[in-house]
């Protein structure tokens, strides 16, 4: 009933340390889940691993990943691909590389409807309109013909978040998609993410390290600190009273806007000096386990 | 885990080694010639013109790797051709790269007007094609070594200019320069103490290629047979030799093109060998 | 408008670098010593004759005044007559043209398809010992001279297994229907396919000589490029739609990371052109390089001039092109 279950997922760089320990989670049919973390925490690096992107140097070390039942890791790698490319789909986090400068916009929404799924080039385009009038994208038809590079960063995002719902997936991954967009932007974007989520019923994986965003969105979430999963709970849940100590933390150091005198409240160095040995003594068992 | 770039560093290793040994062993015969090669390069006996090398039917014993159509030691051509090859590299390469940097360092440096004039030198310059402007210069200059160094030099300054000058205006926007000239230092002061050493890996290893280039050069030339004169053995020659020779005595041809083939091959290596020890990033 | 300037400005300094070329060959060969004259007659030709057959060249003028009267038959047209065959220059020069450029275009050719082979196959392969191999290969390839490949290429094709030719550009006992001097096109185009065979069975050793180090240089640049490229985002996306590796490669980087191989292989476009000069003598071929060769020996000057003028012009003309092939398919350019 999980629409993607990943279990006890175990990653690490080829001749290096873990980056993912162990990590396990589930997102239900429609359901919006947050993964919140610091930098390097790892959250990237599972959305990664689902859609099969993980770079060439790092390696799955152990786990599964069973997106509509059925386990990723063990499919050979063209049957995989063409899975993740059916169900699921990439909300990027930086809209300005993340379009071919060389391509017009058009053949970027379409391409995959037409290569892979066999639609007609008169569909694909008309879905692809169709899609960008959603995004609220004025004059579609202009915008399908242009290059990237003559439009605007929001603009641009608009149109990678249009492009992901194109194929009409089960799941989208959307990685930190208001981090590189100006503040005046990140609030529209959010709103059209979770509009559209809401429209056609797809369940979110949102990685952010905002947990502000994280609460507007997301029904539950999951902390991820060093590659481990820290806690596993709903939003309401989470924010009336976390239950772990680094979770606590991380809600406390949350800058409260609207009271200015309060204030900065970084994690204490003994919850972080908690947390790394809860770390160390996972790392110790898998060597041993 | 086996990684292509890993293949590559320890191939640089290898190449290094392999190109010093081959250029080492051609110094030395080089340096020894007269006293090492079996037979005078000069000789001449028609009744042993065209011998086949050792290891063939109807050779002729003591001319290991066969003669030439006048009957010439072919083996003894080859060691003394290594020495004009070397003081040709040598002499040549040193020079290229002396006036090319020198003028490069000006332009990329100094900028303004020099930097203007030298551009556009180096533009009319690098319109000329190179093999036929050197064989123009020697026609104008005479046979000789003098003039196929300086012919050379002519001809590749720009090889040399174009890269320094380049570096030379990235390095003279950095930081390090612009406290030396706060510090009261004159600006050929600058360009000589603070710039020149750190341009100095790149010219290292475009010495090491000039002087292949320096080689072969002079090896087109004799095969056009606008070189040192046209007894004196030179691998260019014996190779215009064999190359109409070819049906009959291939080994005139052969063996002369293999050590050339190897010289070449060999300073271009080293550079490259260089090149990688020198990038930190490989490092 | 600014546009026309920048055409203006480069037209400038292209008049400019030409009229360099032109002085620097002028002084150059008149330093000659020797009079070419005295070279061409007989032996017992007099002062007299000398003196009156270099008066009929303008040789007894002042340097500067040679110039200006050479500079004011150019701009009629008129390139000066060949002391050795007595024809005007531009006729010669212009008659040796085409096999010179049908060779260099026939290695251009090949030095792309090898090169960008060599590229696409060391992507597709990255991280293995292929790569590992094909990198030794090219590097290899580019530290040899054309001139040693086209030594190298005579001893294996020529003599060890003589399947192509290695001398002429044509056999020459053939009967030639042709009317301009561009025989490979007007062979295919005459439909004439028996010549065709022919003539690239003579153009295929000196091209793939001039071919081989601009192919190596190709494969590394491209490679590099290529490997840049496939780590960017868009090339990631494509991806997680469920494109496969060589569609990857082809489809989506392929475009982005020829833009800047472009002007290096321009550059090098122009010392392979250079290099006809000592290929086409190794292999006897009837083009521009060999004359100029013979026009050198035997100190024709104006033929001389001629022929590097020419050369100038051609070099400068592949710049001009690969610049406006930049310009054209960089989409950022053509828009600004």
């Amino acid at each position: 009933m999980s629409f993607l279950s990943i279990r006890d997922l175990s990653v690490r760089l080829k001749g290096g340390p873990p980056l993912l320990r162990r990590v396990s989670l589930e997102v239900a049919a429609g359901e919006v889940r947050g993964l919140v973390g610091e930098s390097g925490a790892g959250k990237s690096m599972i959305g990664k691993a689902v859609l099969g992107i993980l770079p060439p140097s790092v390696a799955v070390t152990g786990g599964q990943i069973l997106l509509d039942g059925t386990d990723l890791l063990a499919l050979p790698p063209a049957e995989r691909r063409r899975r993740i490319g059916a169900l699921a789909a990439l909300i990027p986090q930086d809209p300005l590389s993340a379009l071919n400068p060389s391509h017009r916009i058009g053949p970027q929404i379409t391409d995959r409807l037409v290569d892979i799924l066999g639609w007609t080039r008169a569909d694909a385009i008309a879905r692809a309109r169709a899609l960008l009038d959603e995004v609220q994208i004025p004059d579609p038809g202009r915008v399908l013909r242009a290059y990237p590079h003559e439009l605007s960063g929001g603009m641009r995002q608009r149109i990678l978040i249009a492009s992901a719902f194109a194929a009409a997936p089960k799941l989208i991954i959307a990685d930190e998609p208001t981090t590189a967009l100006d503040v005046t932007v990140q609030k529209q974007i959010l709103r059209l993410i979770a509009g559209m989520q809401a429209r056609h019923g797809t369940a979110l994986l949102f990685v952010t390290h905002d947990l502000g965003v994280v609460s507007k969105v997301c029904q539950r979430l999951s902390v991820l600190y060093a590659g481990m999963v820290v806690e596993d709970t709903t939003v309401a849940a989470f924010f009336a009273a976390p239950r772990h100590p680094y979770s606590a933390a991380l809600l406390a150091a949350t800058p409260k806007y609207t009271d200015p005198s309060a204030g900065l409240n970084p994690v204490p160095d003994a919850v972080i000096a908690a947390i790394r040995a809860e770390v160390a003594a996972f790392d110790r068992a898998a060597k041993h386990g | 885990m086996l990684d292509g770039r890993s293949l590559v560093r320890r191939r640089a290793g290898l190449r290094l080694w392999l190109s010093c040994l081959w250029l080492g062993l051609l110094g030395t015969v080089a340096l020894l010639a007269p006293w090492i090669a079996p037979r005078d390069p000069l000789a001449q006996d028609l009744f042993l013109g065209r011998m086949p090398p050792f290891w063939l039917p109807g050779a002729e014993p003591g001319f290991w790797l066969g003669t030439d159509s006048l009957g010439r030691d072919v083996l003894s051509r080859i060691i003394h051709g290594a020495r004009v090859a070397l003081l040709v590299a040598l002499i040549a390469g040193s020079a290229t790269c002396l006036i090319g940097a020198t003028l490069g360092l000006l332009a990329g440096f100094l900028r303004g007007w020099v930097d203007m004039v030298i551009s556009r030198l180096i533009d009319i310059w690098m319109a000329f094609p190179p093999v036929l402007f050197s064989i123009l210069l020697i026609a104008v200059l005479g046979p000789g070594l003098g003039s196929i160094i300086i012919a050379i030099v002519v001809i590749d300054w720009t090889r040399f200019a174009r890269v320094i000058r380049a570096e030379a205006m990235a390095q003279g926007a950095m930081d390090y320069v612009a406290s030396a000239r706060v510090a009261g230092r004159g600006r050929i002061g600058t360009m000589l103490r603070d710039i020149l050493p750190n341009v100095l890996p790149t010219m290292v290893v475009l010495l090491t290629l000039e002087m292949g280039i320096a080689v072969i050069v002079e090896a087109i030339l004799s095969f056009v047979n606008l070189s040192i004169s046209t007894d004196d053995p030179t691998w260019g020659s014996m190779i215009a030799e064999g190359r109409a020779s070819i049906h009959q005595a291939w080994w005139v041809l052969v063996f002369p093109l293999v050590t050339l083939f190897l010289t070449v091959l060999s300073f271009s290596q080293l550079g490259e060998g260089l090149k990688d020890r020198f990038d930190p990033v490989l490092r | 408008m600014p546009f026309l300037r920048a055409i203006l400005v480069r037209l400038f300094t292209t008049a400019i670098t030409l009229a360099g070329v032109a002085v620097i060959v002028f002084v150059v060969i008149r330093v000659v010593p020797g009079n070419p004259i005295a070279m061409m007659l007989p032996p017992g030709a007099t002062d007299a004759d000398i003196a009156r057959l270099s008066a009929l060249y303008g040789l007894d003028k002042p340097l500067p005044a040679q110039f200006g009267i050479w500079l004011s038959g150019v701009m009629q047209g008129d390139f000066g007559t060949s002391i050795t065959t007595r024809q005007p220059v531009l006729g010669l020069v212009l008659g040796r043209l085409p096999a010179t450029l049908e060779l260099s275009l026939m290695a251009l050719a090949i030095a792309v398809l090898l090169g960008g082979a060599a590229a696409l196959a060391g992507t597709r392969a990255r991280g293995t010992r292929t790569e590992g191999a094909i990198d030794i290969a090219n590097g290899m390839a580019l530290s040899v001279p054309d001139f040693l490949w086209g030594l190298l290429l005579i001893l294996l094709f020529g003599v060890l297994i003589p399947v192509f030719h290695i001398s002429g550009r044509v056999t020459p006992s053939l009967d030639l229907p042709f009317t301009t001097n561009f025989y490979l096109i007007e062979s295919i185009l005459r439909l004439r396919l028996d010549l065709t065979a022919d003539l690239l069975g003579h153009m295929f050793m000196p091209a793939l000589a001039l071919a081989i180090p601009l192919a190596a240089i190709i494969g590394q640049l491209l490679k590099q490029s290529l490997k840049e490229v496939m780590n960017l985002d868009y090339v990631t996306l494509a991806r997680t739609k469920g494109y496969g590796e060589t569609h990857v490669i082809l489809h989506q980087a392929l475009r982005n990371a020829v833009l800047p191989t472009l002007t290096l292989v321009g550059v090098q476009f122009t010392f392979l052109i250079g290099g006809t000069v000592i290929i086409e003598r190794l292999f006897s071929y009837e083009g521009l390089g060999n004359m100029a060769i013979d026009a050198v020996i035997n100190r024709d000057l104006p033929l001389i001039q001629g022929i590097v003028i020419l050369f100038a012009v051609i070099f400068t003309a592949v710049n001009l092109i690969v610049d406006l092939l930049y310009a054209v398919l960089n989409p950022r350019l053509r828009h600004a």
